[in-house]
């Protein structure tokens, strides 16, 4: 169990990079802490992977340190860093049985054989592999397999941090959902720290504490599931999390007012001192549609309703941009124009795709809309 | 399409059907004819019955050949496949280097059979052979035409360097097509290099090294080109292989009915063999005790 | 052109794939496949297309008996869950490889092809080769070149499933735009209840080789006729209870009986199995007409904008959807709510009898 530092990582797989853009993970500063949960989250070559084999060891970074409680680890082979990690497809040894293959990482560093069988029985009852620990491991299911490489990690008493990459690509839907309690609670029960890589927001947020939401090689937020619905760092993650994602309106601020050409929306009197271009995000959740004109609304043409059964999905437009509205199941929504409200708690400023801190901001109470 | 519906597709198979009966069916057919005839000339043979085979299964030279035959298609076993391994693990996975020593490593591969029997006469004379010269130079005398011991260590060794490529050509794909997560892992469960190898490495190349080994064990089997032209099956018999002893029989001898019902006991023993090894490594892959 | 298909079987090595199934598809409809993995949906789609041959039964295409022709001699395109494009021609050539196969003249293709390389936003790859392009852009172009001729027929298999969830709500969005305005039959097979829904058209609901229900998608959706449909139409799964209805009262165990209300008060007296949706199952108290559940909190799931509550209640496991992020102890005990109002009531055979009104849909 160990607390992570990554201090001025970088990784470029170019010998000489020249620009941000040669670097598959761009200068990363951020301490991980001992025992929680952290996913890594982003779409396909955001620099995931690459990041999670510089901590696992497999990848030299061409950049800074990892510490393992304050040791510098960068330069050590995974072998020596008591880390464990799971892969996008399961790897198990073939040949072996369940017991050889839970019992390997004990036997490869000269565990006495007596303390090998209390560790590889006490993991397997956990894991639920017992009724299987003298099969062949070649012969069982993705999951099961999946679940043996979690073991081989989980069997070591000096494991520093589990690393999971992609883990639940081969699982079946159904069989997810059971690997995800499975690691729940093993979380819960162990309190090590782990770090799970995956592409797919409902597995991230449901497996961390701390997300850490990635795009081209850097790291845009690391915050709870709750912070990145509801206080988007960047632009990038507010388009990310959530489906759909984030609305943004292209904006000058005057006055405290977003100013869309005519339309002026009134946001706060800690922005009044705000000028120049900005972006105005707003998620589709905290819109709210009305039938009838009423003061701070805007009309607005609907264009399209997408009725997913428990909520609408309505596509309006508000001078020339489209905005997506998340309408709550069995609401009537208008025919052909409508009046948007803007919640002000709910806007949130963009400036060259990062967060604008409003200042004295009110934390706001999230009502659900139902 | 669905072949089993639609009739039309039993038409497509009828010229493939056709090629493997003129090339294969008929002459094996042929080759059991004559099996069971005794041939004096064109127009002129009796039914025998099984007498050949009888005959052939009691000569004494035909035991010898066989079992000088079964040896060697074991040496060759037993030196090309771990030496292929061996070979395939040290040679570099990716770049410039990996593209270099397969072109190298598959060399050998690329010469006709007759041609290497030309090359190791050569390179073997114990007068102007690099290698024969060499070695009588050392003050071992060293002559293949005229030692058993030498020449059949001349034929080991042209058939290791001409086949040994093959094993290690098949090995290497198999090792490159293990994915690189299973390193990783191995790495990280602190295994040795030759715990790597022995729990991920060879039970991944399985399947490659059962072809490997039943291609090398067909192959050698039937050798007849490279001792023939090196050795001709010499000194006296001690290179006298199989099929060497075959040919010997049906075109020196022209006794064409022996010589049939000797190839089909030789066609039988092969399909037999390779059977067996089949069959077991099918097993060891599997690690099922039953 | 109209399809029909009459008592469509297709059974392979004694298993039957298809069975027994009767549609009428009309013209410029847009029809969903709707079921799981190996419920028949691929099947019926190469029925369809005439790469197989049923069994029993006929296909007929504008009355006309279709079964026996060939899909050579047809007029269909198909796209699959795997990016089939041509690796050796650019986006081009592989968009108007289907109009060069029917000799269009050189203008007109050229003018189709950079249209619906317009609609599909690849038109600026044109001159790229499949492999040069990521994955949401290889699979746009092959949805390209099966759109470019106007087919009578378009299938489309599973065509997002293999693309990332961000690129999937976009394409959806345009397909929906695209299909409005085509003349063809589509057919689009998914396992995924909610793009079915943010598909609209019709949907066909399949479940081992049977069509067990055909209608516009958000009727199917909203009065599923059986709890298999039920199940199979939500997403997540919808949860079920069983009680009992007797003297105007609705009875669960030993709670106190409830007075019936909404569309349960005609209901006659018996046994049912009652279903609730995710998005239905409240954690708190909504309205006067809430059901009470003492249930225990098993696991929460969160997806980017939604919460999923993974409850038990006498050893059911229950999802209640909320919209937010919210967090959860698991193992916590907790009151679930649901409104009888939004109840779907099925007998226990499985059958529906009564679903929640719906006001904006007049249909049964």
């Amino acid at each position: 169990m160990a607390r992570i530092d990554l201090n001025n990582l970088a990784h470029s797989y170019l010998a000489k990079p020249k620009s941000d853009a040669d670097y598959a993970l761009r200068k990363t500063d951020h301490v991980w802490e001992d025992g929680r949960a952290y996913a890594l989250l982003g779409p396909s070559g955001c620099g995931k992977t690459t990041l999670l084999n510089i901590i696992s060891g497999l990848l030299q970074p061409s950049e800074g340190k990892v510490l393992f409680d304050g040791k510098d680890v960068s330069a050590l082979p995974p072998q020596e860093r008591n880390i464990a990690q799971v892969f996008q497809f399961p790897v198990i040894y073939d040949t072996m049985s369940v017991f050889d293959n839970l019992a390997f990482p004990l036997r490869n560093r000269k565990i006495p054989p007596a303390e090998v069988q209390t560790r590889v029985k006490e993991v397997a009852e956990m894991l639920e592999l017992v009724d299987v620990l003298d099969k062949r491991a070649a012969n069982l299911s993705a999951d099961a397999k999946q679940k043996i490489s979690l073991g081989r990690g989980l069997v070591r008493s000096d494991v520093a941090a589990i690393l999971f990459d992609e883990p639940l690509t081969v699982i079946d839907p159904h069989l997810k959902l059971m690997l995800r309690r499975k690691l729940k609670q093993i979380h819960a029960r162990f309190k090590l720290t782990m770090v799970y890589v995956t592409h797919d927001q409902l597995e991230a947020l449901t497996f961390a504490d701390q997300v850490v939401v990635m795009n081209e090689g850097r790291v845009l937020q690391i915050g709870t599931p709750q912070d990145l619905f509801e206080n988007p760092q960047h632009t990038f993650v507010g388009y990310f999390i959530g489906s759909p994602g984030m609305n943004f309106l292209p904006c000058t601020m005057q006055n405290g007012s977003a100013c869309l050409g005519e339309i002026r929306i009134p946001i706060g009197k800690e922005t009044e001192q705000l000028q120049g271009n900005f972006e105005l995000g707003i998620r589709p959740e905290f819109l709210v549609l009305h039938n009838n004109p009423l003061p701070e609304t805007y009309k607005v043409t609907v264009k399209e309703i997408e009725d997913l059964g428990n909520c609408q999905i309505v596509r309006v437009q508000l001078a020339e941009h489209t905005l997506k509205v998340k309408v709550p199941e069995g609401q009537e929504v208008p025919a052909e124009y409508g009046f948007l409200e803007f919640p002000p708690e709910w806007i949130r400023l963009y400036a060259d795709g990062n967060l604008i801190e409003r200042g004295v901001q009110k934390q706001p109470q999230l009502e659900p809309v139902q | 399409m669905n072949k089993w519906e639609d009739n039309k597709a039993w038409f497509m198979v009828i010229p493939v059907f056709l090629v493997v009966a003129v090339s294969a069916i008929i002459p094996l057919m042929t080759v059991v004819n004559y099996s069971l005839q005794d041939i004096f000339g064109p127009g002129q043979r009796v039914y025998v019955g099984l007498e050949w085979y009888k005959k052939a299964l009691t000569d004494s030279r035909l035991h010898d050949a066989l079992s000088r035959q079964l040896l060697f298609s074991s040496l060759v076993l037993l030196i090309e496949i771990p030496l292929g391994i061996m070979i395939a693990l040290m040679m570099p996975k990716k770049g410039w280097g990996a593209s270099l020593s397969l072109v190298l490593v598959a060399l050998p591969l690329l010469i006709p059979w007759n041609v290497i029997g030309t090359i190791w006469i050569i390179f073997m004379r114990p007068d102007i052979g690099l290698l024969g010269a060499a070695i009588n130079n050392m003050g071992i005398p060293f002559d293949h035409t005229a030692a058993p011991f030498d020449a059949w260590v001349t034929v080991m060794m042209m058939e290791v360097w001409h086949w040994t490529p093959l094993v290690v050509l098949l090995a290497y794909a198999g090792l490159q097509a293990i994915p690189e997560a299973y390193f990783q892992a191995a790495r990280i469960d602190g295994a040795s290099a030759w715990a790597t190898f022995r729990y991920i490495q060879l039970p991944k190349m399985r399947g490659v090294l059962t072809i490997a080994v039943l291609l090398r064990f067909m192959d050698s089997f039937l050798i007849y080109a490279e001792p023939f032209v090196l050795t001709g099956g010499g000194p006296g018999n001690s290179t006298t292989f199989l099929s060497i002893y075959l040919v010997k029989l049906a075109v020196g001898q022209f006794d064409l009915g022996p010589a049939a019902a000797f190839s089909m006991i030789y066609f039988l023993i092969v399909l037999l063999f390779c059977w067996l090894f089949y069959q077991v490594l099918l097993k060891v892959g599997t690690g099922d005790k039953s | 052109m109209a399809m029909t298909l009459e008592n469509v079987t297709k059974i392979v090595a004694k298993e039957c794939h298809i069975d027994n199934i009767s549609l009428q598809l009309e013209p410029g409809t847009f029809n969903i496949l709707l079921g799981r993995t190996l419920s028949g949906k691929t099947t019926l789609m190469r029925l369809m297309a005439g790469l197989e041959r049923p069994s029993q039964g006929r296909i007929l295409i504008d009355g006309q008996d279709m079964t026996r022709i060939p899909v050579r001699k047809r007029d269909v395109a198909m796209v699959y869950q795997q990016f089939i494009n041509y690796p050796s021609m650019t986006v081009y050539k592989n968009i108007a490889s289907p109009l060069r196969l029917a000799k269009v003249a050189g203008k007109e293709i050229d003018r189709r092809v950079r249209e619906v390389a317009e609609v599909l936003h690849i038109d600026a790859l044109l001159d790229r080769f499949p492999n040069e392009l990521s994955g949401g852009q290889q699979q746009r172009t092959a949805i390209a070149r099966a759109l470019v001729k106007d087919t009578e027929l378009l299938l489309l298999d599973e065509p997002l499933v293999n693309l990332d969830y961000k690129l999937r709500e976009e394409l959806r969005i345009e397909m929906r735009e695209i299909f409005k305005r085509r003349k063809s039959i589509v057919i689009y097979a998914t396992t995924e209840p909610l793009e079915a829904l943010a598909l609209g058209g019709n949907t066909a609901v399949l479940h081992e080789g049977h069509l067990e229900q055909f209608g516009s998608t958000i009727d199917v959706y909203q009065h599923p006729q059986s709890t298999r449909i039920a199940q199979a139409f939500s997403d997540p799964a919808m949860n079920f209870f069983n009680g009992t209805i007797d003297s105007g009262t609705l009875q669960l165990g030993n709670k106190e009986p409830m007075p019936l209300r909404h569309h349960l008060e005609e209901l006659p007296p018996g046994s049912y199995q009652f279903g609730m949706r995710p998005s239905h199952l409240h954690l708190q108290r909504k309205s006067d007409d809430d059901i009470e559940f003492q249930t225990t909190i098993d696991l929460i799931e969160i997806s980017g904008s939604e919460t999923f509550i993974h409850i038990i209640h006498n050893g059911h496991t229950w999802i209640s959807q909320q919209q937010g992020i919210h967090a959860y102890q698991m193992g916590q005990p907790i009151q679930a709510y649901v409104d009888l109002a939004q109840l779907y009531v099925f007998n226990l055979d499985g059958h529906r009898v009564a679903s929640p009104k719906n006001d904006s849909l007049e249909l049964t």
